[in-house]
């Protein structure tokens, strides 16, 4: 091969590496230490490798590649430009951290065999890298099939819980069926020519209404994947059933492949991009991310509250979108450009953060066996190590600086304080209202990251056995300091990591923020000017550490000697125990108040002259009662109508065949 | 030519046994008697076939009589008198629908498949064109014997008998399949047979009786 392909060659190289490693695996399958103490950190290696080489190629031209896989005549095609690298650095960046730490997580004798497991998250990997890569829609939807089947297997890996199994059945429908709608988009824009490339795609020029049509799908088929409201109801389900580190590359990194594919479609395969397109992306991600936080607010299980998190960011990321794809439309496309740098910064840091926190709560899960947030409590006294490091990703969840969650809301907000600038007054009434609802959004986020923290490490131990917690091993560490790091390095270089998104939003839209901002050099953030808005993220950081020694400082030195550690006032009750302090129910209660209608509720009440009172509360989905069950309850309905022709006579199924005949013999002779 | 004539005259008479052969083995209760008509049957088939070889010479047309006489004259029967033997079962055929109301709708099939044969039979150039509603009537026959018996072994012959017809019907209409298919085909009833004796054993096994409603208890709920 020639030698101008050579990022493509050594990634793909690498994606045999994994390969490569899953097959060791099957080789080895019970073999558990040499699983988990060379396999997965290989695969950690191998995860750096293509990190490494897709920042190199995010600068370098566009290379391409077809590969002699496939069908006769229907090879794959593999093309690697700045969007694609910059996704797969994204990818491969966050996935490192996780190999890492799965060295030392998974068990013995937990469900699936190590050597099979080890197999699947690695073929899991490849195919992410590959969905990235691909430039037609077979190869496309063919890595995105088996994405989406190797990691059903992962969340099902301990299968013998009906709870799990019933969990991945819900995700692979809905996978599937957001996959139909992404073949359909492809099938809407090849435009008849039957040639399936993207090449092909990016040559058609649809009518308004077939490239709406084509939008809309992708809209649905991705956003299954995603998680837009109203198609998430499997995040919930699914990530607290995977093992941690399988939900942190589910919910850190597998959901970015959604918004790469709408990505892809929407700005490089679609040649025009209507308003409209915007305002729906607008009013969805809006939703999502209000719906998503006003959940995660009130959840008491660790890994559903951070799945709705989760739910939160994608709809972060879509508003990104949409204000991007409004510019755009209006031909803005510096504010576009903004908007869409600060859609793909979040990606990045939603990466890193909410990997991060799945492997904190996979930590906490191993040494308490416990979800329920209601059994947890003063762990930071056990688990120090495990406590400062989610510190880190609850703070750049929260939207907090230092750290990268703050860069990229902010870099939103900014983006929506131009806005006023849309030749629409409609619109212009309108977004105000939206980037309040963002700022809401945002705050909440806040406070659900305060109850995450608060209920889980700090306080007393909600149960005796929390005592006996053990801290993270080493393998968990690393793993989980290469995230912490991503996070920091993500929140103090701004204007580096721009410069690469500059790259992929100039082949999006022909526009990069990277210019502007590398003009007031590297340490100061002004995404416009500076008269504007800035931020210098060193000075920040240097500032706040500095006054913070320094009142920490002040503190010694006036109260030297004087200090002791005592019980705290007990406001004249003595009786207190761990158990009266404020609950993961009781945190959330003013937002369960508050955002009333959002939730299904059932409380129950106990009587006064009750003996053993109890109480109890159930939070309800409205979208399950509204859409999925009246569709489960029809299938369930056509399906009993078509199963009466089962009558389990032989006799019976033979008059079936023998009418059959004989009504196709009369149709012939008629 | 008068040769010939008497030649053509005695297909229609094979063609017509066969046809009888049909509906007395869809009235018939027992199955040794069954067996029996399913040899005759077949001889009768091999007969037809060698007359319709020699009028119209046709070299393969005799190849096939061969292997219809081996594996439906001699080996099959001959397998499913041991079947018989070993399974125990002698004894009267319960039918699900009574004898003459089988009948009565067996004569409508017939009926059904001479109206069905007409334009076919005048496109058909071959000699034997006459028969072709015959052999349809035998095919749907045999199919309406499969659906009203309640045993096993009744049901396998009338999936042999059905095989018949249709190898008369290509008989009829083309002067026989190419040889690969006829070889295939012969192959396959064969095997056909060995997997069903087989699966007779088990069901004997599991339910103690051979009654295939027992089999109805094998429905998901």
């Amino acid at each position: 091969m020639s030698t101008d392909l050579i990022h493509l060659d050594w990634i793909l190289l690498l994606i045999a590496a994994w390969l490569g490693i899953g097959a060791f695996g099957i080789l080895a399958l019970r073999r558990f230490r040499f699983v988990a103490h060379v396999l997965f950190p290989l695969g950690g290696l191998v995860c750096l490798g293509v990190f490494f080489v897709a920042l190199q190629a995010i600068f370098a031209a566009p290379e391409t590649a077809v590969l002699p896989l496939g069908l006769p005549g229907l090879p794959f095609h593999l093309r690697l430009d700045a969007l694609a690298a910059f996704f797969i650095a994204v990818i491969s960046g966050a996935s490192a951290g996780v190999s890492i730490f799965a060295a030392g997580y998974f068990r013995k004798g937990e469900g699936t065999p190590p050597g099979l497991l080890c197999l699947q998250y690695h073929i899991f990997l490849a195919s992410m890298v590959l969905v990235v890569l691909a430039d037609d829609a077979y190869a496309f939807m063919v890595m995105w099939e088996t994405m989406a089947l190797s990691s059903f297997f992962l969340v099902t890996s301990n299968h013998r819980i009906a709870a799990i199994r019933s969990a991945g059945y819900l995700y692979l429908l809905v996978a599937h069926v957001g996959a139909i709608g992404i073949l359909l988009c492809f099938g809407v824009l090849q435009a008849n020519t039957g040639d399936y490339t993207f090449a092909n795609m990016r040559g058609q020029h649809l009518s308004p209404f077939w490239a709406s049509a084509a939008f809309l799908l992708a809209l649905f088929g991705f956003g299954a994947k995603a998680g837009i409201v109203p198609l998430h109801i499997w995040l919930p389900e699914a990530h607290p059933a995977a093992p941690s580190p399988v939900s942190a590359l589910m919910s850190g990194v597998m959901l970015k492949t959604a918004i790469y594919g709408l990505l892809r479609v929407s700005f490089d395969l679609l040649q025009v991009q209507l308003w409209w397109w915007g305002v729906v992306l607008l009013a969805l991600g809006l939703v999502t991310a209000l719906f998503g936080v006003v959940f995660s607010a009130v959840q008491t299980d660790m890994k559903r509250l951070l799945a709705y998190s989760s739910i939160e960011n994608i709809g972060l990321l879509c508003v990104g979108m949409g204000l991007g794809v409004l510019f755009r439309a209006y031909h803005m496309d510096a504010l576009a450009a903004l908007a869409l740098t600060a859609c793909l910064y979040h990606v990045a840091s939603h990466a890193f953060f909410k990997s991060l926190l799945f492997l904190g709560t996979g930590s906490v899960l191993h040494a308490t066996g416990e979800r329920n947030l209601g059994r947890l409590g003063g762990l930071m006294r056990y688990m120090p190590w495990v406590a400062w490091v989610t510190l880190v990703g609850v703070l750049a969840s929260s939207g907090l600086p230092p750290f990268g969650g703050f860069i990229s809301e902010w870099l939103l907000l900014q983006s929506f304080l131009f806005t006023p600038g849309l030749p629409d007054p409609f619109l212009n009434m309108l977004i105000p209202i939206v980037a309040a609802v963002v700022a809401l959004v945002a705050a909440l986020a806040g406070f659900a990251m305060v109850k995450f923290f608060g209920v889980i490490f700090l306080g007393q131990p909600r149960e005796d056995k929390l005592a006996q917690a053990h801290d993270a091993a080493w393998w968990e560490r690393a793993g989980m300091l290469w995230l912490v790091a991503g996070c920091v390095v993500l929140g103090l270089f701004p204007v580096h990591i721009i410069e690469y998104i500059g790259r992929v939003t100039q082949i999006l839209i022909g526009q990069n923020l990277a210019d502007t901002v590398r003009t007031h050099g590297w340490f100061l953030l002004a995404p416009m000017s500076v008269a504007r808005a800035s931020y210098a993220p060193l000075v920040f950081l240097v500032v706040g550490a500095a006054s913070f020694y320094l009142a920490v400082i002040m503190v010694r030195l006036l109260y030297r000697g004087q200090s002791r550690r005592a019980p705290p006032w007990d406001c004249g009750y003595p009786a207190g125990n761990a158990r009266m302090q404020d609950t993961a129910e009781g945190f959330g209660q003013p937002i369960r108040r508050m955002f009333e209608p959002f939730f299904r509720m059932e409380i129950k009440h106990p009587s006064p002259f009750d003996e053993k009172p109890s109480y109890r509360i159930s939070l309800d989905d409205h979208f399950w009662h509204w859409i999925y069950l009246p569709i489960a309850r029809a299938t369930e309905a056509v399906s009993k109508q078509v199963g009466r022709l089962q009558q389990g006579r032989i006799a019976v199924y033979l008059l079936y065949s023998f009418v059959t005949l004989i009504a196709m013999l009369v149709l012939v002779r008629l | 030519m008068m040769m010939q004539a008497y030649l053509i005259q005695s297909i229609n008479l094979f063609a017509s046994a066969l046809l009888l052969l049909s509906f007395a083995m869809l009235s018939q209760r027992r199955i040794l008697t069954l067996i029996h008509l399913f040899t005759l049957q077949g001889a009768a088939l091999v007969a037809a076939t060698v007359v319709v070889a020699y009028v119209t010479d046709q070299h393969h047309l005799y190849y096939s009589a061969a292997i219809t006489l081996v594996t439906k004259v001699f080996v099959i029967p001959l397998l499913l008198h041991r079947l018989i033997d070993r399974l125990n079962i002698k004894w009267d055929v319960e039918t699900l629908i009574n004898i003459p109301t089988t009948m009565l709708i067996g004569i409508l099939l017939v009926v059904f498949a001479f109206n069905l044969a007409l334009p076919i039979v005048k496109l058909s150039s071959s000699i034997a064109h006459s028969t072709l509603g015959i052999a349809l009537a035998c095919v749907l026959l045999s199919f309406m014997m499969m659906i009203t018996r309640a045993k096993a072994v009744p049901q396998v012959i009338g999936f042999l008998s059905m095989e018949n017809g249709l190898f008369f019907a290509a008989t009829a209409a083309t002067y026989g399949m190419p040889m690969v298919v006829e070889f295939g085909i012969a192959f396959d009833v064969l095997v056909g047979v060995f997997i069903l004796g087989v699966f007779m054993f088990q069901i004997r096994e599991q339910f103690d009786s051979l009654d295939i409603r027992h089999l109805e208890k094998l429905k998901d709920d």
